[in-house]
């Protein structure tokens, strides 16, 4: 079975040791969410209905406060993820830079449409507003690395780097 | 005053309000969705813009949002200007851009705000052509509706449900276009107050399931103004009705009792008018559980020859009205009348009424409440006793907020602003109960202990105020005591759910050494039904007194009231067995009924006119909203009575002392607008009277006339400018939903136009010397608990447990116990427990906030008979129980 899309009904010890530590640098508990959804997320690729809601008990909130900030935020992901998340960016400088033609060429490459997760589950497809690196445009990013110019040219030799 | 001209004319306006309120208090059109008058301003929906200009010179003007403009001496703005017009023509065209335009299945056509909203602002034609955004939609419980497609994002579901009510399970989420109003996932609304979403949402987002089952649009329905029976709070409500049935209760503004907003209870509970239990025949007992159906003349003539018997007792009920009481004991005579409530409550209720008679300036409007800088809750539970009162208390919690904002210069109706500065800085709130409340969250400190040590704990409160506590005094005690003596308005709220009259005592020390500490405390005081404090104004017999003469072989009346729910059913049973011959006056079925030798079927609070008095002592009309099904029921003051009118019996009750000043409550039968007309009980578009009753005949039957009140059965008549008592819904031109309520104000969030309704009777100390001394509990022996009566906010009310949907929501019977007990008594939390003579088994529930040596158990659910406070009890493990599906487990 896939360890992403297992449910998980408590936080592991290092899960609340790490949303614990962030905690004590914070006025209240509450105020510790978006790290600790990041934390959770870190650790489990996503934040099921279950991991939410020990995340929610753990910060003293109700399942829903803390949902309508999970929700809130686009990387936050609150359904299965693949293993390797590919965003692909369509602000407005990719845009006028051939963003669509990047977004196409990774679409026929993968087989997937954006917001769909491969059959291997391995990648998943997301636009994104901007990456921050409009000197570099089109651009897209897997998991934390930006990939842009050249690479771009071969995208099977992109893909290939992650497993 | 602040002077503002609007489009060319000059309007006196309060200083430092917000534009848009400014606006609406003079009655201009100013569309708005997301600013409430209890809700404030946070700007998110951008319709009520205005133009504002910066001079005499200025032709142009800039665009603001009126309900973030703070008024200015002098300012000059215009609804009216083109670019006025036009962006709010824009805006409402692309909030409308997913809505479904459903309104011909939709809860809210005819009615809506956003329909109004839209109609006004002139978008008439839809041009936008992509595709609408969908959700799916939510399981949210037996009181409301979802459906998202409707929603237009203005926030006022949240900003209402978690901001003012306390909720935490209904939430924002998402973000852009596709914001999602709803819970975690499904489940019912656990807030007691949700129902109020019905009206806060602007459009059909939340909507009344009980109401869509048997729907009938706004025009349609025939509604009086009534008032709550639900408590002793006694909430103005519009009571609404089609084809004989009671469809639904929506708010009627009380500037002084509910404000806005009703509890749960109330809103949903109020059509058990509606029941199956209902009678609807005279009937004489012929044998066991056997009932003859008589006429009107030969029930008459048993009622007559009971009277006449030379002994007989009559037992009130505070859930009838003062009318139907009164009639009552002046046929029996005020030595045989028994006011129907049981003798601790009895007891209680002249110690309330001591208080308040010696310190009548103390006593406190509800809405009052909500301005109190220190507030005790002290007692019970006023979110099970009077929840709209716990509603109050929540809004005083935050009352620093208030004060946070004027220091730092932001308006304190600029919602999000106050929020966002205040953070979590909440007024101090105390609160002494014997279980955890549902205002713990913005407690302070919170002390939870049997009734009996309440009462110790209140003593020692009120000595420390006596002689205060030095500063560095720490601890519950010497913290109420230290903030309550530096209070500027210091507030206390008890209650008769204790069942423990040393409770009572203890808070009137508290208020008392208020009071000579030089301090002005405001105090209120609840009980459980809604004409507690009408009814014990009556003198006569104690309950047990009235039983004791039934045992003894006495005939009895007794008016709409299950003895089995006030007394030890075995001593209702004794009584009931060895009385001479026993008439009830009910609207339903009840134990006692079943027992009744003759039975005579009266009205309820929608199908006559009565007047009940709340917990202010606020005397209020409930009036008539349709005419009774079934020719044998009528109001019992007509049984008992030859009474004409309704206002006669009123005069004559108004002659006793305890009821000075009685006659002005409402305008009386002959009242009339200011063009000579009744007020119409219909819509001026109510349709189907020629067609409505086609099926028995084509005739178009007369419509009756009303001899009592001021309404017509019909649509004739004026529906503007009458006295505030006698609003029977609320609508104006351009304004269908309740939200044309400003129409009928003087100014938003002020009185009504026509006056407030019902008039505040005085206190007279009460003629009992109750003796309210801590009763002499003793530990109980291992295996044994004290026992203590703990009423839920659903389940407990005898009249709103007739409705389906109230049922759906009550917890299980509950026995909460401390673990230490529980351990050496064998119990786990989800056991079964019983005792000897209890009707059904109990879910135990273990708190470690039960004092040890009690256990509390729920009142009335799933038994319909009392619970009183008894020593002693052996408590028995049912090894056969199986527990109830955990519906916390459902999220």
């Amino acid at each position: 079975m896939n360890t992403h899309t297992e449910l998980i009904h408590t936080l592991s010890p290092e899960e609340t040791a790490a949303i614990e530590a962030q905690i004590a640098h914070l006025p209240d508990r509450q105020s510790a969410a978006i790290e600790a959804l990041q934390i959770v997320q870190q650790a489990r690729g996503w934040v099921s209905d279950e991991s939410l809601k020990a995340t929610a008990r753990l910060l003293d909130m109700s399942p829903a406060a803390l949902d309508s900030i999970a929700t809130f935020y686009n990387l936050i992901f609150r359904q299965p993820v693949g293993r390797h998340v590919v965003m692909v960016c369509d602000s407005v400088s990719c845009y006028v830079m051939g963003g669509e033609a990047l977004a196409g060429a990774v679409k026929t490459h993968l087989g997937i449409d954006m917001g769909e997760t491969t059959a291997d589950d391995r990648f998943t497809l997301l636009p994104i507003v901007c990456l921050g690196a409009c000197d570099r445009a089109p651009l897209m990013m897997i998991d934390d690395q930006l990939v842009s110019g050249p690479e771009l040219a071969d995208l099977t030799n992109v893909f290939e780097r992650f497993a | 005053m602040t002077t503002i001209n609007i489009d060319g004319s000059d309007y006196e306006v309060a200083a430092g309000e917000n534009l848009l309120k400014a606006a609406l208090s003079h009655h201009q059109d100013l569309p708005y969705f997301c600013w409430h008058p209890s809700l404030g301003s946070v700007g998110a929906c951008r319709q009520c813009a205005v133009v504002q200009y910066q001079n005499p010179e200025d032709t142009r003007g800039r665009l603001v949002m009126a309900c973030m403009t703070p008024v200015v001496d002098g300012m000059r703005v215009s609804v009216k200007a083109p670019n006025a017009v036009g962006f709010r023509a824009g805006v409402i065209e692309w909030l409308m851009e997913n809505h479904p335009h459903d309104c011909p299945v939709c809860e809210e056509g005819g009615e809506c705000h956003l329909q109004d909203m839209t109609v006004m602002t002139g978008h008439t034609s839809r041009r936008y052509r992509g595709q609408k955004r969908t959700f799916e939609n939510q399981y949210l419980g037996p009181f409301l509706n979802h459906e998202m497609n409707r929603c237009i994002t203005c926030y006022r579901c949240v900003r209402y449900y978690r901001d003012y009510a306390g909720g935490t399970d209904l939430q924002a989420l998402g973000s852009r276009d596709r914001m999602y109003f709803g819970r975690f996932e499904d489940g019912v609304l656990d807030n007691i107050f949700a129902g109020n979403l019905v009206e806060v949402c602007p459009t059909g987002v939340f909507t009344d399931k009980p109401f869509s089952r048997t729907y009938t649009r706004k025009w349609d329905l025939q509604s009086a103004p009534s008032v709550c029976q639900g408590c002793s709070a006694g909430c103005n409500i519009f009571a609404s009705e089609r084809y004989g049935k009671l469809k639904r209760v929506h708010n009627r503004y009380h500037k002084d009792i509910n404000g806005y907003f009703l509890c749960d209870r109330g809103r949903f509970g109020s059509s058990f008018v509606n029941s199956d239990l209902r009678l609807r025949q005279a009937g004489v007992r012929i044998e066991a559980d056997l009932f003859q159906q008589v006429s009107i003349e030969a029930a008459t003539q048993h009622l007559r020859d009971l009277a006449d018997s030379g002994d007989v007792v009559g037992i009130g009920s505070p859930r009838a009205s003062l009318e139907d009481n009164f009639a009552l004991m002046s046929l029996v005579g005020e030595a045989n009348f028994s006011c129907g409530m049981n003798d601790v409550e009895a007891a209680m209720m002249d110690q309330i009424f001591d208080l308040y008679a010696k310190t009548p300036d103390a006593v406190a409007t509800i809405t009052a409440l909500e301005r109190a800088d220190v507030t005790l809750v002290f007692g019970d539970d006023p979110m099970n006793a009077a929840p709209r009162v716990a509603l109050a208390i929540r809004q005083a919690a935050r009352n620093v907020h208030f004060d946070m904002a004027v220091q730092a210069g932001v308006p304190t109706w600029q919602d999000a602003g106050v929020r966002g500065h205040a953070q979590h800085a909440l007024s101090p709130l105390y609160i002494a109960t014997p279980l955890p409340t549902g205002l713990d969250d913005v407690a302070r400190q919170t002390s939870h202990a049997a009734p009996a040590d309440l009462a110790v704990l209140g003593l020692q409160i009120a000595d420390q105020i006596a002689s205060p506590p030095s500063d560095d005094a720490e601890g519950f005690v010497a913290n109420i005591a230290r903030d309550l003596l530096a209070a500027q308005h210091p507030t206390c709220v008890c209650g008769t759910a204790s069942a423990e009259p040393a409770v009572m005592q203890a808070f009137a020390a508290i208020i008392t050494a208020l009071i000579k500490a030089g301090r002005k405390p405001q105090m209120l005081c609840t009980s459980a039904e809604v004409n507690s404090f009408g009814v014990r104004r009556f003198a006569g017999l104690s309950l047990q007194g009235a039983l004791d003469r039934m045992q003894q072989g006495s005939n009895a009346m007794v008016l709409q009231n299950d003895l089995y729910r006030r007394e030890i059913p075995a001593m209702v049973s004794a009584a009931l067995a060895g009385a001479g011959r026993v008439l009830v006056l009910d609207s339903f079925e009840t134990a006692t009924a079943n027992a009744a030798d003759i039975v005579l079927p009266v009205t309820t609070y929608a199908e006559h006119t009565g007047t009940v008095v709340n917990c202010e002592g606020r005397a209020q009309r409930a009036y008539q909203v349709f005419e009774a099904e079934g020719q044998d029921i009528q109001p019992a003051w007509r049984w008992l009575s030859d009474f004409e009118h309704i206002d006669d019996v009123l005069h004559a009750c108004a002659a006793l002392p305890a009821f000075e000043g009685l006659e002005a409550v409402s305008p009386e039968a002959g009242y009339r607008t200011a063009t000579n007309s009744r007020v119409p009980r219909a819509t001026h578009r109510f349709s189907g009277r020629t067609a409505a009753t086609a099926h028995v005949s084509v005739h178009e039957p007369k419509t009756s006339v009303d001899t009592d009140t001021p309404f017509s059965f019909s649509m004739e008549g004026e529906n503007t400018g009458q006295a505030g008592a006698l609003i029977p819904y609320v609508w104006s031109p351009g304004w269908n939903s309740n939200q044309s309520l400003f129409k009928f104000q003087q100014e938003v969030g002020g009185s009504l136009t026509g006056g407030e309704p019902g008039v505040r009777l005085g206190f007279a100390p009460s003629k009992s010397s109750a003796d309210g001394s801590a009763s002499s509990r003793t530990k109980p022996a291992t295996g044994e608990v004290n026992l203590i009566p703990h009423p839920q906010t659903f389940g407990s009310d005898e009249l709103s447990s007739l409705v389906g949907a109230i049922v759906e929501r009550c917890a299980p019977p509950t026995l909460w116990l401390n673990p230490d007990d529980a351990r050496a008594l064998g119990l786990s939390s989800r056991d079964g427990a019983t005792w000897p003579d209890a009707k059904t088994t109990y879910l135990v529930q273990l708190s470690d906030q039960v004092t040890p040596g009690n256990a509390l158990a729920s009142v009335g659910v799933g038994t319909g008979q009392s619970v009183l406070p008894r020593d002693a009890v052996t408590l028995i493990k049912d090894s056969a129980f199986t527990p109830p599906p955990d519906l916390i487990a459902r999220g």
